[in-house]
């Protein structure tokens, strides 16, 4: 008889089930949506895809965020990472200096960043908490330092970014009719591309490369990875500069559909992308979690926000109430899964 | 016999702030033996294995490894592997929320010919692997499903896969009932008739005579000796463990025993914690040591925290003293007089940021409560008075506890219970993993509060320990009361109630 | 080695030792850049040091100088700071919604002191402290909600808070309806302006100090935070409810976000639900970090804390002086704090205990 076995089939954890339950309410809400605003045109298909375009930054820097916590760290720099980019985007192409060389020099930043933060939390072993606290400080500081007024970037600043923000990417179905009778096909813009280039690649990435599988070794048990002659350090340090490469990129994505830079800009996207990641089955504890979750999250959060704003009478803060609630349930479901998990091993 | 020699360490030394940890060590490990390395605790064991493995950095002395030029020095568990060192520790260092087969093969998985991880490759490895060591696993289950010992076989699969030549096993039976240590025994004879040099490190003496070859003994960072297992018997080793002759630990064998007083402190009826213990009646008088026997994982431990609370009882009623009590939580069992001591000093037992002086006076200002603080004088002498009373060896009182030995910290938690005189104590392997001499103490200790008409639970994995302390003993297994042993309370006996059978037939 | 250089350096290293000395030396630093600058400007090099009596119209003769305005601004920094030490030290793990919490207690207190939807009021709804209790209250309230998910569904504690951080302001604006409600009542304003010569936050923040010390003192509360911050499971087995203490931690942590939420909204005498308290969870944090507490739990300084939060608004109030704006502040703070952070890491530390011990070496 042979004792090593490999089974088909994984046993459904409470993890997959987890993922499942976001799934559905996604499913769920969108549907409510439907049904209460069909006639607002929340039934076609280009409300869902607004979801996506509006909210292509945030599925890139959730993407990072997810890595990050796959090996128990935090980092809430990106949102600040992300306006500085914009305003950087912005600004530089005001000074004259072309769309392409900008982007070169965005990602470049993310990624000496990133090192930085990630070799003080690898290295240096201090919290990540800490660490990214100061890069959020950092990053929103430098933002108003580069330029403390809002700045647009217009067709003449620079053509070739604004030609590519407005390019549509017509897709050849789902589209309906509207009212004068003109056909419109729904569309998405290069942000969204890139924001599901970047999702698969990450998914690819954490399942199938030795880097990702270290990424859950790590938020399993760091000592135990360390053990097993993981260089943790390193995982750790190439994990943030994924995250702020990643929010480099959200940046970008964030640029392209707002085009503009400001101090203000992607307040709070920090705990959008954490909230999304936590609703999406990504355990904040590390070793647990999947970037298709975070893409849902991400999903649900743009849904409650469109939901909102399709009604048009309920107060602004609504999402933030619903998103916190919503975060609150899954927390809680987690937990209580947790607990019965132990439990069983007992 | 001069059998091929996989690892020598020569003139190993190395300090510590102010200690000498290590000091001119040699050491030999031949192919194909199960060599035992002692030592009472802080001997020098795990800082020589350290030193092996790259977690410490020696100051003095070279380590040559068979097949490799010159003096080896290595910096990390990485580089210790490299060279054909591998080491299991007590505690699991796996990741539990991986698969069995991504454990086995994590940092070093087969690659496709993209670089990516190529997972059925790996799969089918891993079920080859577990299959050749007779290790009944799915490996695509996650780790965190399967017990403890199959853990740790898991773990020592992963090492032996790495083509290691020296395997070091450092106390990975601790946790393990003695099933899963004959399971793992066997497994590293199997490994030593292929080859493979192992360094098993145990404070289970029996242990030592059931499958090692070799004995090489430490004492305070210097090396004893080494001996073939034939020339050094059990009371010699002990002997050169403890660097004096032994005190036969048999000489401490209670006379009280027998005399138990009528008056009966604890009695519970129909007590149980599902899924842990199912519901018991048991008595305990006045005076007495009861043993709990059984084996690792039968129940005995969480019999005695459902008396105490900390897994509170879903059936059942308690009395204390002849009163009914309802105990929701430790705290209720502690005003009732009780105590605890628990198997896992780490985890649940000290408190290891705080100083000696603290941990000692915790448990006394709990039960007094957070409005009724103990002066300062009163607390130093509390402290002092149990450092002296039990011998506490610590610089001072305000000593972080987690700096002193493992014998010492146990001490220390046994003055927590001592200050808040209790009727009731419950000791839950009060001796595992501390050195002879301590243990001893310890056991005298049991027997001297029982005369001093407290009343005692003992849970130790050592029979003979029990018998040797205990007046009567109560016998667990798979979670249910199946015994109680007044008279004939011998080592052959106990054994056979353990483990069940129908002797009786 | 002589004897006198011996004991000169265990008192170096005695103070080196010392929770304080981080926040301190970093506030002789400050004190520095401030005198360096002044004299530099031509302007009294010990101005930082002067206070001075000087009558406004608008609070009379008040108290006026750096070091008051310091004292003054760093108040509700300070009172959060108090919370937060003892929720690091007996959960491991921080209380990112104090700033929102604090919003949200502003929030309601205003809403009861001028009626639900009513924007600007000169009279009061509700008699002042019905209102200020009320605001207290909904501090203890969120404290407790952050509380349970802690300690009895054992949800890490920033993910926890995570929830009200984002909610908590969410839901002062639906209460305040929207709308910036400003009290225009002299009464309101009494809780951000001075006493006599005194400002009345600094009062507040020493009276909430000396409360919280008495308790720490006079009760067992520091031991059991400290026990359970370390060991919970072995706190439970030795008798302590840890749910309970780290539960009590929370709502005290709620309690203080509370009354700073008052001080700072009394300051401006309205509830600007999106502005109060924003970021000052961090400073709170950064206060607790920099005065040399682990943010691992366990161990804690009160004093190390206060001292921190005083030492991050001393910063700030230089970097103003030095006409940096303030969006443009956090990149000077960031950098402090990674500099002070990077100096405490494990590996710094070992690395100049390396080097000391060289020393040592090459003297003998």
């Amino acid at each position: 008889m042979s004792a090593g076995t490999v089974s088909k089939k994984k046993a459904l954890n409470s993890h997959t089930i987890l993922l499942i339950v976001t799934i559905i309410l996604f499913v769920v809400l969108y549907a409510g949506g439907c049904i209460a605003y069909g006639s607002k045109g929340f039934t076609h298909l280009q409300t869902f895809l607004n979801i996506l375009i509006t909210n292509a930054g945030l599925i890139c820097v959730a993407c990072g965020l997810t890595c990050v916590m796959l090996t128990a760290g935090i980092d809430i720099s990106v949102g600040g990472l992300v306006a500085m980019d914009c305003m950087l985007l912005a600004t530089g192409m005001r000074s004259g200096i072309g769309a392409f060389p900008m982007i070169v020099i965005v990602l470049v930043i993310g990624l000496i960043f990133g090192a930085i933060q990630g070799y003080l939390i690898g290295y240096l072993e201090i919290q990540p908490f800490i660490v990214t606290m100061a890069g959020m400080f950092f990053t929103r500081g430098m933002t108003a330092v580069i330029c403390t007024e809002q700045v647009s970037i217009t067709q003449d600043m620079n053509k070739a970014f604004y030609d590519i923000a407005n390019i549509k990417i017509k897709l050849p179905f789902g589209g309906y009719v509207n009212g004068k009778g003109v056909y419109m096909a729904p569309y998405v813009r290069v942000g969204v591309v890139i924001a599901l280039c970047v999702l698969i690649l990450i998914f690819l990435m954490l399942r199938y490369t030795r880097f990702g599988r270290s990424l859950y070794a790590v938020g399993g048990n760091a000592q135990s990875a360390a053990m097993m002659g993981l260089n943790v350090k390193k995982i750790k340090m190439k994990t943030y500069i994924l995250s702020s490469f990643l929010s480099s990129i959200g940046g970008i994505c964030f640029c392209l559909n707002t085009m503009s830079g400001s101090v203000q800009q992607a307040l709070g996207l920090e705990m959008d992308a954490i909230s999304s990641a936590v609703i999406g089955g990504t355990l904040l504890t590390g070793g647990v979690g999947n970037v298709i979750g975070s893409f849902f999250g991400v999903l649900i959060n743009g849904t409650i926000s469109s939901i909102v704003k399709t009604n048009g009478k309920l107060a602004s803060s609504w999402p933030n109430i619903l998103t916190a609630a919503l975060l609150f349930l899954f927390i809680v479901i987690q937990s209580i899964a947790a607990s019965l998990r132990t439990k069983k091993a007992k | 016999m001069e059998e091929s020699v996989v690892l020598t360490a020569r003139g190993i030394s190395m300090t510590f702030p102010g200690v000498k940890a290590l000091e001119d060590v040699d050491f030999t490990l031949r192919k194909g033996e199960i060599h035992a390395l002692m030592g009472e605790n802080g001997a020098g064991k795990s800082t020589l294995i350290k030193c092996l493995t790259g977690i410490n950095d020696f100051e003095a002395g070279e380590i040559h490894i068979d097949g490799i030029e010159g003096p080896v020095r290595n910096h990390s568990t990485k580089d210790a592997q490299d060279v054909g060192i591998s080491t299991v520790y007590q505690e699991v260092n796996l990741c539990p929320n991986l698969s069995v087969a991504e454990n086995l093969f994590i940092g070093r998985e087969p690659l496709t010919k993209i670089k990516t991880v190529d997972r059925r490759q790996y799969y089918k490895r891993a079920a080859m692997l577990m299959d050749d060591l007779g290790i009944a696993v799915d490996v695509s289950q996650n780790l965190e499903n399967y017990s403890l010992a199959v853990q740790q076989m898991v773990a020592i699969a992963r090492a032996v896969d790495m083509e290691c030549k020296v395997l070091i096993l450092d106390e990975p039976t601790s946790s393990l009932d003695d099933e899963e240590v004959e399971k793992l025994f066997g497994l590293m004879r199997m490994l030593k008739n292929k080859g493979v040099g192992i360094i098993f490190v145990t404070h289970f003496l029996e242990q030592v005579y059931a499958v090692c070859d070799r004995i090489t003994v430490l004492r305070n960072g210097k090396l004893v000796g080494e001996y073939k297992v034939e020339d050094l018997p059990r009371l010699k080793l002990v002997a050169a463990m403890m660097g004096k002759d032994f005190d036969d630990l048999a000489k401490i064998k209670s006379d009280t025993a027998g005399k138990r007083s009528d008056e009966v402190i604890i009695s519970a009826q129909g007590l149980s914690h599902t899924g842990t213990v199912k519901p018991f009646d048991l008595d305990v008088h006045k005076g007495e040591v009861v043993g709990v026997g059984g084996l690792l994982g039968s129940g005995r431990s969480e019999l005695v925290r459902t008396i105490y609370g900390a897994d509170k009882a879903n059936t059942g009623t308690l009395k204390v003293k002849g009163q009914e009590v309802k105990i929701n939580q430790p705290i209720d069992a502690m005003n009732k007089g009780m105590g605890l001591l628990p198997d896992d000093r780490k985890a649940e037992g000290i408190i290891e940021d705080m100083s000696v002086k603290d941990n000692i006076i915790l448990a006394l200002q709990a039960k007094n409560g957070m409005f009724k603080l103990l002066s300062p004088a009163q607390q130093n002498e509390i402290a002092d008075k149990y450092i002296d009373i039990l011998s506490i060896k610590t610089p001072s009182r305000d000593t972080l506890v987690k700096q002193l030995s493992g014998g010492n910290q146990q001490k220390v938690i046994l003055a927590r219970w001592l200050a808040t005189d209790p009727d009731f104590l419950i000791l839950d392997e009060p001796t595992r993993g501390i050195d002879v001499g301590t243990k001893t103490e310890i056991q005298k200790l049991v027997l001297q509060l029982a005369e001093e008409g407290k009343s005692i639970m003992f849970i130790s994995s050592e029979i003979s320990e029990m018998i040797r302390t205990c007046s009567r003993m109560v016998i667990m297994r798979d979670g249910a009361k199946v015994g109680e042993i007044d008279e004939d309370l011998t080592e052959d006996h106990v054994m056979k109630v353990i483990a069940g059978g129908k002797e009786n037939e | 080695m002589s004897n006198e250089k011996k004991s000169k350096e265990s008192f170096l290293a005695r103070i080196r030792k010392s929770p304080l000395f981080l926040p301190i030396i970093a506030l002789i630093l400050v004190m520095a850049v401030n005198i360096i600058h002044d004299a530099a400007t031509g302007a009294n090099p010990l101005g930082f040091f002067i206070i001075r009596l000087q009558n406004t119209t608008s609070n009379g003769t008040i108290l006026y100088g750096r070091i008051i305005d310091i004292l003054n601004r760093g108040s509700e920094a300070a009172i959060l700071a108090l919370g937060m030490t003892l929720v690091v030290s007996s959960s491991a793990g921080t209380d990112i919604s104090v700033g929102s919490v604090m919003s949200l207690s502003a929030s309601f207190c205003c809403m009861l002191l001028a009626g639900y939807g009513v924007s600007s009021t000169n009279e009061l709804a509700v008699p002042l402290f019905v209102g200020i209790l009320g605001g207290l209250l909904m501090g203890c309230v969120c404290g407790c909600f952050n509380g349970f998910l802690v300690a009895h569904l054992h949800i890490q504690p920033m993910v926890a808070t995570l929830i009200l951080y984002s909610a908590a302001r969410a839901i002062g604006l639906l209460l305040c309806n929207d709308l910036i409600v400003y009290i225009r009542n002299g009464s309101y304003g009494i809780f951000g302006s001075f006493i006599g010569p005194i400002p009345t936050p600094f009062i507040i923040t020493a009276i909430c100090v000396c409360v919280l010390s008495i308790v720490l003192k006079k009760t067992a509360l520091g031991l059991y935070i400290q026990s359970v911050g370390i060991n919970s499971k072995a706190s439970r087995i030795a008798g302590l409810n840890s749910k309970r203490i780290i539960f009590l931690t929370y709502v005290i942590c709620g309690l203080f976000a509370g009354i700073a939420g008052i001080v700072n909204s009394s300051r401006i005498t309205s509830a600007d639900s999106n502005n109060i308290g924003l970021y000052l969870e961090m400073d709170a944090i950064l206060a607790v970090a920099l005065g040399g507490n682990s943010l691992g739990g366990g161990k804690f300084s009160l004093a190390g804390s206060i001292v921190g939060a005083y030492t991050i608004q001393a910063i700030t109030t230089t970097l103003y002086a030095l006409g940096v704006s303030t969006d443009q502040a956090p990149v000077f703070k960031a950098i402090i704090v990674i500099i002070i952070v990077a100096i405490q890491s494990p590996p710094i530390k070992a690395y100049l205990r390396k080097r000391n011990a060289a020393k040592e070496v090459a003297r003998v």
